[in-house]
């Protein structure tokens, strides 16, 4: 596992893709501390990119690297080698490199120029992010033998979760708000890994607004750790049962 | 109604130390002061009993367990090594009702609760020229509680009460009917106000740290020309409560982490013509609540980290708000109509997207702060859990263009690009 | 060493292989044959694991491949098409298969000194002609002295020395009582490698027998005529298909 672990970082590693997102996040984060000296805006800056650019390049980026180690998967099947070894070093590889890349890219400007707590979680839902659409973008991949087609259905996935969904949520909202909604609501937003991600960095950088809501399900949710606990709880969820479910599919692919 | 700005305040402090001085020269000139000297296992009850109008007593270091010493006559109590007075619970410690008491270097403690009496570690009746400095007042019902006097000093004390059921809780340093006190430099930890003033004018409050308070950070009433300066009012359950009070001047102070529903960094209810300059409002739910309030200049504050900026219902009228600073706030300004009355000018806001093609530093274009999605999360609360997603600020963003349901006429039509460079310390 | 029994395996629409039974025994070197989508190259694929079958059981060496790959170990794969990462050296590709089959220490690099490669390791997989490509498949199934090998066209695209080495090679492996089995079109290099015919044709087994039994019963004096004439027979539906060890005398 270890070894193929190696061998499909230094794939990923010679397409220097990884090299430019972290160049990317690095010129990005430097840009956005320049602008703004004052830290809480700092994060909200960093937030937007983390939520709307980091999914968009990992998924996108986990499908095209899917297809174009075809040949590395294929080779590597006809070895005496395990399939969910060398799916699992895969889906390793491109999750840790596109973390590691994210991390240095937003991290490295916030030792320089300093950070804030919020910053910690900001690194944290990233890396959960990255993760998730890795996992979705590999799904997406062994469902089809077409890289355009599954470059199509990535797509779809980010801006169903960024856009598409937080739009239906509204919308039922909106048309249901006589009725108490927050457990619904609640429930909904736990079904989008983006979503999540934004409500754990809500309640770090709002924390003062979120504190003037009575009522229970506020309370209780966003009143301690615990709402923060949940959502991370989710997030995993959100990383391992596509992950489960590509591999499921991939041990039975034929190449 | 900027020309009473501090006029008798400012010579308060200088007014105040002439009479210190005459008190000083009218005990030498009248008898010589005797010093009387009070040891642990002593009374200090009698000690006073004895003592004659100037004296001086010195209680040396020691455990005293005395309450409901009374003083009626012109003393100076110092403890010498820091003296710890135990009421044990029993009541009151020093009853003051007389003039020029200077009570200076003691621990008092443990007055106990009462719901008869406002038990206090030093209580006062009726005096003038009193100063009380330096002293440790711990686990008391009320710190220290005047009324009805007159030419206060009231500095560099600590008070810490440790009772957390609000009805068993006083205030720190309680103030009734009185006129011309300077607090200052005192740390109050604990009590249900920090600092009550209620019927209290011309009152100077600076430098003090008032946290962790069950109630009120601060909190007046009816208490006019007051001046409050560079004090730090944190983590009190409901920060500043200031109602019913005219002419009131908050410089440089911090009003921080007041968080909970109906909890303000700062709550002005019918205040008028009073100023608001280079405050520090961070993390609040609600940095400023206004209600009823009137002709208020809210200058060159700086809003950071709070739920809301502050909440403007239109019950005010005549307030600018001019020239602060809006940083990370979830929502910057809201009300609750579109009737706007108050005029807001050359505030910074980070959420401003605006541009600056003539370049002289305020945005060509004017900025709403009055977020649309505001609106809709005061009707629908759970509609919060989509706040900051891409769906809500391109939302927010529309109706910044176009307003539909926000007030039309609330706009800031000089927004700074930068933020304003404000000082908040200057001594 | 193979035993393979009611394999079945459906692309779509398209039913490749039909419940095949079929055998293959240590020593014997087989040409396998059929025309294009008779489904070789998916059977090959099956045995490898590559391609998972709808139906059927698949026994190497004794055990059922499903869901296990330890078996993989003892098979010397060279692929019709070798497709590599293109950006790899052929010095690095050795490693790297060396590095992962670890259950081997020893390596038999007959075919990089025969073909050269030794002195082209620094080369990119990208730059490589397609003939390159062949010599580095076969360099690596014989690479790990495998008890079995399958080899999918292996002489096609190989200039005529490289083919007589490799023929060599697989001759000298047949001595030694390896199991082969060979898939070509090249009927000649067939007739010099194997002992054994199996003839596919649209997903079952047409033919399968000793060589010279098929010379028998084609009544052909040359392989390549028998063949021919198998062909035929196909095309026709004819009754002479004979399927199974159960016939070989």
């Amino acid at each position: 596992m270890l070894k193929l672990l190696k061998y499909s970082l230094y794939n990923i590693l010679r397409t220097r893709f990884t090299l430019l997102y972290f160049g990317f996040l690095l010129l990005a984060t430097f840009a956005i501390y320049s602008l703004d000296h004052d830290l809480a805006r700092v994060s909200l800056s960093l937030l937007n990119v983390v939520l709307l650019v980091v999914p968009l390049i990992c998924i996108v980026f986990a499908t095209v690297h899917f297809y174009n180690s075809y040949e590395f998967i294929e080779l590597m099947l006809a070895q005496p080698v395990n399939r969910t070894t060398v799916f699992m070093s895969q889906i390793l590889a491109v999750g840790i490199s596109l973390s590691l890349a994210f991390m240095g890219g937003i991290g490295i400007p916030m030792l320089i120029y300093g950070g804030e707590a919020s910053m910690i979680y900001l690194l944290f839902v990233g890396v959960m992010l990255s993760l998730v659409f890795t996992g979705l973008a590999y799904l997406a991949s062994v469902m089809t033998r077409d890289k355009a087609k599954a470059i199509g259905i990535t797509l779809l996935f980010w801006v169903f979760f960024s856009l598409i969904y937080d739009g239906l949520v509204l919308f039922m909202i909106y048309v249901f708000y006589d009725y108490p909604l927050e457990n619904a609501t609640l429930a909904m937003v736990m079904l989008n890994p983006v979503d999540l991600a934004r409500v754990i960095m809500l309640m770090q950088l709002d924390v003062s607004a979120l504190m003037g809501f009575t009522g229970a399900f506020f309370q209780n949710f966003f009143g301690s750790i615990r709402g923060t606990l949940i959502s991370s709880g989710v997030l995993l969820l959100w990383i391992l049962i596509p992950v489960y479910f590509a591999l499921r599919v991939f041990k039975r692919k034929d190449l | 109604m900027r020309k009473f700005e501090s006029y008798r305040l400012r010579w308060f402090p200088m007014v105040f130390g002439m009479m210190a001085l005459l008190l000083v020269a009218n005990a030498a000139g009248a008898s010589s002061p005797t010093k009387h000297f009070v040891s642990e296992g002593e009374s200090i009850s009698e000690a006073i009993e004895r003592a004659v109008k100037g004296d001086t007593l010195i209680i040396r270091a020691g455990y005293y367990e005395e309450h409901e010493i009374i003083i009626q006559k012109p003393l100076t109590l110092i403890g010498e090594g820091r003296p710890v007075i135990d009421a044990g619970d029993a009541g009151d410690i020093f009853l003051i009702a007389a003039d020029s008491v200077w009570i200076e270097g003691f621990e008092l403690k443990n007055t106990g609760f009462s719901s008869q009496n406002d038990n206090a570690a030093i209580r006062v009746f009726d005096s003038r020229y009193l100063t009380v400095e330096d002293n440790r007042i711990i686990n008391t019902f009320f710190g220290i509680h005047l009324s009805n006097s007159q030419h206060i000093s009231i500095r560099n004390n600590f008070l810490e009460a440790f009772e957390k059921r609000s009805h068993r809780t006083g205030n720190g340093i309680h103030l009734w009917q009185c006129d011309t006190a300077l607090i200052s430099a005192n740390h109050v930890i604990g009590h249900r106000d920090g600092i009550y003033l209620e019927f209290a004018v011309m009152v100077e409050t600076n430098r003090n740290i008032v946290e962790n308070n069950n109630r009120y950070g601060l909190h007046f009433m009816f208490s006019h020309d007051n001046a409050y300066y560079h004090n730090e009012f944190r983590n009190n359950e409901a920060g500043v409560a200031v109602m019913y009070t005219r002419n009131v001047i908050m410089k440089y102070n911090l009003f921080e982490k007041s968080l909970g529903s109906g909890t303000y960094g700062v709550l002005l209810k019918d205040i008028s013509n009073s100023v608001m300059k280079y405050n520090r409002i961070e993390n609040n739910t609600t940095g400023i609540y206004m209600d009823g309030s009137n002709n208020n200049e809210i200058h060159y504050n700086l809003f950071r980290r709070n739920g809301w900026g502050i909440k403007l219902l239109t019950s005010n009228d005549g307030n600018t708000i001019e020239g602060n600073n809006f940083v990370g706030n979830t929502f910057d300004i809201s009300t609750n109509g579109r009737l706007v009355t108050n005029s807001l000018e050359r505030n910074y806001w980070d959420k401003y997207e605006g541009y600056d093609l003539d370049g002289d530093g305020y945005g060509d274009i004017p900025y709403r702060p009055i977020s649309l999605y505001s609106t809709i999360v005061e009707r629908i609360p759970s509609a919060i859990i989509l706040w900051r997603s891409f769906m809500v600020s391109m939302l927010d963003r529309a109706e910044r263009v176009i307003p539909s349901i926000t007030p039309e006429n609330m706009k800031d039509l000089k927004p700074k690009m930068r933020p304003n460079d404000i000082d908040f310390k200057p001594e | 060493m193979i035993s393979i029994s009611n394999l079945s395996k459906r692309f779509g629409k398209l039913q490749v292989l039909k419940s095949m039974e079929l055998d293959f025994e240590r020593g014997v070197s087989y040409a396998m044959m059929g025309p294009n989508g008779s489904g070789k190259t998916t059977l090959i694929k099956c045995i490898l694991g590559l391609v998972v079958p709808d139906k059927g059981r698949i026994l190497v060496n004794g055990t059922d491949i499903k869901g296990s790959w330890a078996y993989r170990s003892d098979i010397g794969y060279m692929p019709q098409i070798g497709r590599y990462p293109d950006h790899m050296r052929i010095g690095q590709l050795f490693d790297m298969i060396q590095n992962i089959r670890k259950d081997k220490t020893d390596f038999d690099l007959d075919l990089v000194k025969l073909f050269q490669l030794d002195q082209m390791l620094d080369k990119p997989m990208r730059t490589l002609s397609g003939g390159t490509r062949q010599k580095v498949s076969a360099a690596l199934a014989f690479m790990f002295d495998p008890g079995i090998y399958i080899l999918d066209e292996p002489t096609a695209g190989l200039d005529p020395l490289a083919v007589e080495a490799l023929k060599e090679k697989i001759a000298e492996e047949r001595e030694r009582g390896k199991l082969i089995i060979i898939t070509s079109h090249i009927l000649s290099d067939l007739d010099e490698l194997t002992s054994h015919a199996i003839y596919l044709f649209e997903g079952n087994i047409f033919y399968n027998n000793n060589i010279d039994e098929l010379k028998k019963e084609t009544g052909e004096e040359r392989f390549s005529s028998a063949i021919a004439r198998l062909m035929e027979w196909s095309q026709k539906g004819s009754h002479v298909k004979i399927s199974k060890n159960a016939e070989i005398t």
